[in-house]
């Protein structure tokens, strides 16, 4: 069942991203990507491109995105419930509790044991784009425009929306 | 909480459709933004309660931009506030998505178009690559170089090699953490 589907493969990142929305990236791609085989790899680097060009929160994004791709617009509905809710309705919920133990050390190493788990998926998703941009764009490509796009977002402070608008621009001349 | 009528509800659209629609960079990126309008424009917080509410949303999983917004708009309008606070912060950005994909995908058989889905995923893996060592940062800085690098080597094992997928071997790290805790608070 596809709303059902939905639901699970934005519950867990949404459950177990800690670290906000930037760090359930990996752990979406392993549901849609790897799991449901919704999209390829390369089709999830689009989504999470126009994700980064476009202002606002990621996870919502995405989820909202696939959701609605999968399913419609029920489907996006579901798709950002199992995204939001969960959470939400947890920190609602236990809002009291959390309040009086917000600054104990055990909550606070929650969210710190999890932060190399996210670095490691990520990671992982950083080294298989490259593997794709490889294989569909060859070495000197690939090592070029991520020189390029590394100096104009880290060293230049490039707004990400532009350089990834330059790099569409140049996909579109260079495909004529 | 503070009393409501149809221009609150108005005043917490704007303040979460500005801050989400001026954010670039996922949710973390919006938070100083929602503090200038919950804090110094429209006062329904103080700056320690603002802080407060970061704190005990970064003691929960999930996106931080909507458990901010649904926290936020729950304090100061009940239940539609919060709805109104959510749907200012989600909606409009993936109504974007949606439009601008969705043209991306009608013309996806044209090479040039193609072509463009390509050369952006170098940009993707640099942007991603950034944001790895950004965790790698953070897991430095919260747990010590030690710790940090014997996560990961553990992280590497059991998900790439093993295969395990990281909800369990994440499920497992906080169930250590958190059984001590719950042992203590019972006993109490």
């Amino acid at each position: 069942m596809i709303y059902w589907q939905i639901f699970i493969a934005f519950f867990i990142p949404g459950i177990l991203g800690y670290g906000g929305g930037p760090a359930s990236i990996p752990l979406v791609e392993e549901e849609v990507v790897e799991r449901y085989g919704w999209m390829s790899t390369q089709e999830f680097g689009e989504v999470l491109a126009l994700g980064n060009a476009l202002p606002g929160p990621i996870a919502t994004k995405m989820a909202g995105y696939i959701g609605y791709m999968e399913g419609g617009l029920l489907g996006a509905f579901i798709g950002l419930f199992g995204t939001i809710a969960p959470s939400l309705i947890l920190m609602l919920g236990l809002m009291a509790i959390l309040f009086k133990y917000k600054d104990s050390a055990e909550v606070k190493n929650i969210s710190k044991v999890v932060k190399p788990v996210i670095a490691v998926l990520i990671g992982f998703m950083t080294l298989q784009f490259v593997i794709e941009s490889q294989s569909a764009l060859g070495n000197i490509q690939t090592v070029a425009i991520m020189a390029i796009s590394y100096l104009m977002l880290e060293r230049m402070k490039v707004h990400p929306a532009a350089v990834i608008a330059l790099a569409l621009a140049y996909g579109a001349v260079t495909g004529i | 909480m503070v009393k409501t009528d149809k221009i609150r509800y108005s005043n917490v659209f704007m303040a979460f459709f500005r801050s989400g629609m001026l954010g670039f960079g996922g949710g973390p990126a919006v938070i100083p933004l929602l503090q200038k309008e919950v804090v110094e424009r429209y006062h329904w917080m103080n700056d320690d309660e603002f802080g407060d509410t970061i704190a005990l949303s970064n003691t929960m999983p999930g996106p931080i931009a909507t458990k901010l917004a649904g926290y936020i708009g729950y304090k100061i309008g009940g239940l539609w506030g919060l709805l109104v606070a959510l749907a200012a912060s989600v909606i409009p950005t993936v109504v974007l998505m949606v439009l601008l994909l969705g043209v991306l995908q009608s013309y996806k058989d044209v090479p040039w178009v193609q072509n463009m889905s390509q050369t952006v995923v170098p940009v993707v893996a640099v942007m991603l690559g950034v944001l790895t060592w950004n965790f790698v940062q953070q897991s430095q800085k919260a747990l010590g170089w030690g710790v940090a690098i014997f996560l990961i080597v553990i992280s590497i094992i059991v998900m790439e090699v093993l295969g395990v997928h990281p909800a369990i071997l994440i499920a497992a790290l906080i169930a250590v953490v958190l059984v001590p805790f719950i042992k203590r608070v019972v006993s109490k």
